[in-house]
This record gives C-alpha cells, structure tokens and sequence, in this order.
C-alpha cells in the first residue's frame, strides 16, 4: 500500500487521461491496469452545442476513480492558484498536481514559481503534488512550503526518454527517505516505471506512453507488471554494482586442467 | 453590454453572474468560473455584478496528464 496525504492506494500507477484514440480506450485501459488515480484538467468550455467537458466528466465519475487534477499549461503563481481553486471547486478535491511551466521546449518547471505557489495553497487546505526537478534544494523548499509528495520528472514531459538523471533521483530517494516520491513525466517504456521503482521511488504518473501507443490497453497492463516488478525488486535488496567482473561460479576445487 | 466570455466578444442582456451564465446556455453544467483572472466561487455568483468589457473565464473538467 502507498499512502499519499492520508489515502491509502493499492496501485503504484498513476495515468494521464489524455490523448486516448478514444474514451473509450481510456475507459479500458484504466479498467485493465486497476487505475485508482487518473489525472484530469480544466479547459474553456464553450457555449451550448458541443459539451465535451461534461461527457469526460460523467465517464470518470463512472470509473469510480480518484481525481488527481492538474494546473498544466499555467506559467505564473497568479494562474496556477487560480487554476487549482477552479480545481478544487469542479472536483471536490483538495489534491492538486501544481505545474508551473517555466520554459516551452522543455517544459522544465519554474521551481522559484511552484515554491512560492505551493506554499500559497497549502496554507489553504490544498494536498499539493508539486511537479518539480530531482533538485535536492527545491525538494527541501517545497516540503517546507507543506508539500507531503515530491513529483520529480523523469524528463520532459511527453518525450519518453525515461530517467534521464538516475544519480539525482537517487540522491533525492536517500535525502528523502520518509516522502512519497512518484516520478512524473518523460517515461516511454515499462522498463523505465521498472527501473524507478527499483529505485525505491512509490510510483509512476504517466501519460503518453500509454495513450499514444499502438494498443493502449496493452501498454497499460505491461506498465502496471513492469511497476509491481519493480517495486518487488526494491524490496528484494538489488546487489550492488561493480566496476570489475566477480565470478559467479566458485572456483575453490575447481580441477587443475590448464 | 459587451464582455469577453473565453476570450470571444459576446453581447448580453443580464448583469449577474449566475443569470449571464444561465443566459449563455451554461445551465447546470459543470464549470467554475473567474473574472478579470479572479477565481469565482460558485456560492458567488449570485454577488458578482458584471461591467462592459469584463473578461469572463468559463471551465470545465477536461483530459490532463
């Protein structure tokens, strides 16, 4: 079990819910992983005629899922507060996943920004999952601001790449041992969710890699195998690496015959 | 009287937020709300007056990663 912010989950994989072929696909995919978190958004809804917020809406209430909304696409303090009380509001949920973008090609977060907004909604009952870098003096600063999860990226949103600074997120498991620690973004392959639960990180968010695959439904039931596999290897004890080889077989006894 | 409702001019005859949102066709559906860039509560809306050239923000849940 993972707890975050006194809710206890069973599933380590936390999923996106955009860019499905379908809702549809959507629908099947967290149904197949056993989702028990879905991230959602807020967009302008337009007048009348076409309401596909309400529909997306109606769909994840059927679910039965927990909301975990986010504040992507704000680039200040001002609209990513304000975006999580529109959140708040929609959801009824305090949890929000507080981006504050802070370059365009890489999405990097504006870390200065989401101290300062996190501490603005956790003085005012938010549960905040900063998204942030595996900067060990961000982390400490947003936990000080009253953050009780840290979601490092792995890399740039949406580019799959998986983790592309493994010394640093190890830094910042040891650093932070008691913090639930999810790695958020730039994962493309069930190896990579593996390789950060190995690390001893307690869960994975992603999106595209599941979405935007050729079967999702089948990317997201390996995603989840590749979790608990690696989560059962954390907890197994990995041996430490070597520079030099060491042999496996004894060679006490072995036949003199060269 | 002229606002902006998601960033497009519309022309409406009622003043009260809660009564412009019914006017747009808003109803009951799902959305929250914000004015000139402050969030709206929907307890709110029934004391928000608006003025011409208000900037109107109207949202609703939608897919997000």
């Amino acid at each position: 079990m993972i707890s975050f912010y006194e809710v206890e989950l069973t599933s380590r994989l936390m999923l996106g819910t955009a860019r499905y072929p379908s809702p549809k696909i959507l629908k099947e995919a967290i149904i197949a992983a056993a989702i028990e978190v879905v991230t959602v958004s807020l967009r302008r809804e337009a007048a009348g005629g076409e309401r596909s917020g309400q529909a997306f809406w109606s769909l994840v209430r059927e679910l039965g899922v927990r909301v975990l909304p986010n504040t992507a696409g704000c680039h200040s303090v001002k609209e990513a507060v304000t975006t999580a009380y529109m959140a708040r509001e929609i959801f009824g949920t305090s949890w929000i996943k507080l981006e504050v973008i802070g370059e365009d090609d890489t999405l990097q977060p504006d870390v200065f920004g989401l101290v300062e907004a996190a501490r603005i909604l956790s003085d005012d009952g938010f549960h905040v999952f900063p998204y942030t870098t595996e900067d060990l003096v961000v982390a400490d600063k947003l936990l000080d601001a009253g953050c009780r999860v840290l979601m490092p990226w792995g890399a740039p949103i949406g580019s799959g790449r998986g983790l592309n600074n493994v010394f640093g997120l190890r830094a910042l498991r040891a650093h932070f041992p008691d913090v639930p620690l999810v790695i958020d973004a730039g994962i493309g392959l069930p190896s990579h969710a593996a390789q950060a639960m190995e690390l001893g990180y307690d869960a994975v968010l992603l999106n595209t890699a599941v979405a935007q695959a050729a079967q999702p439904v089948a990317m997201a039931i390996a995603f989840a195998a590749a979790i608990t596999a690696g989560r059962s290897a954390y907890l197994a004890g990995p041996i430490p690496t070597r520079d030099m080889a060491e042999p496996s077989t004894p060679v006490v006894g072995k036949a003199f015959l060269a | 009287m002229n606002i902006l409702v998601n960033g497009k001019a519309r022309n409406i005859n009622a003043t009260e937020l809660l009564e412009v949102l019914n006017e747009l066709g808003y109803g009951n559906a799902t959305i929250a709300t914000a004015v000139n860039r402050c969030f709206i509560p929907v307890t709110a809306r029934v004391d928000i007056t608006l003025s011409e050239n208000d900037r109107l923000e109207i949202v609703a849940p939608m897919q997000g990663s």
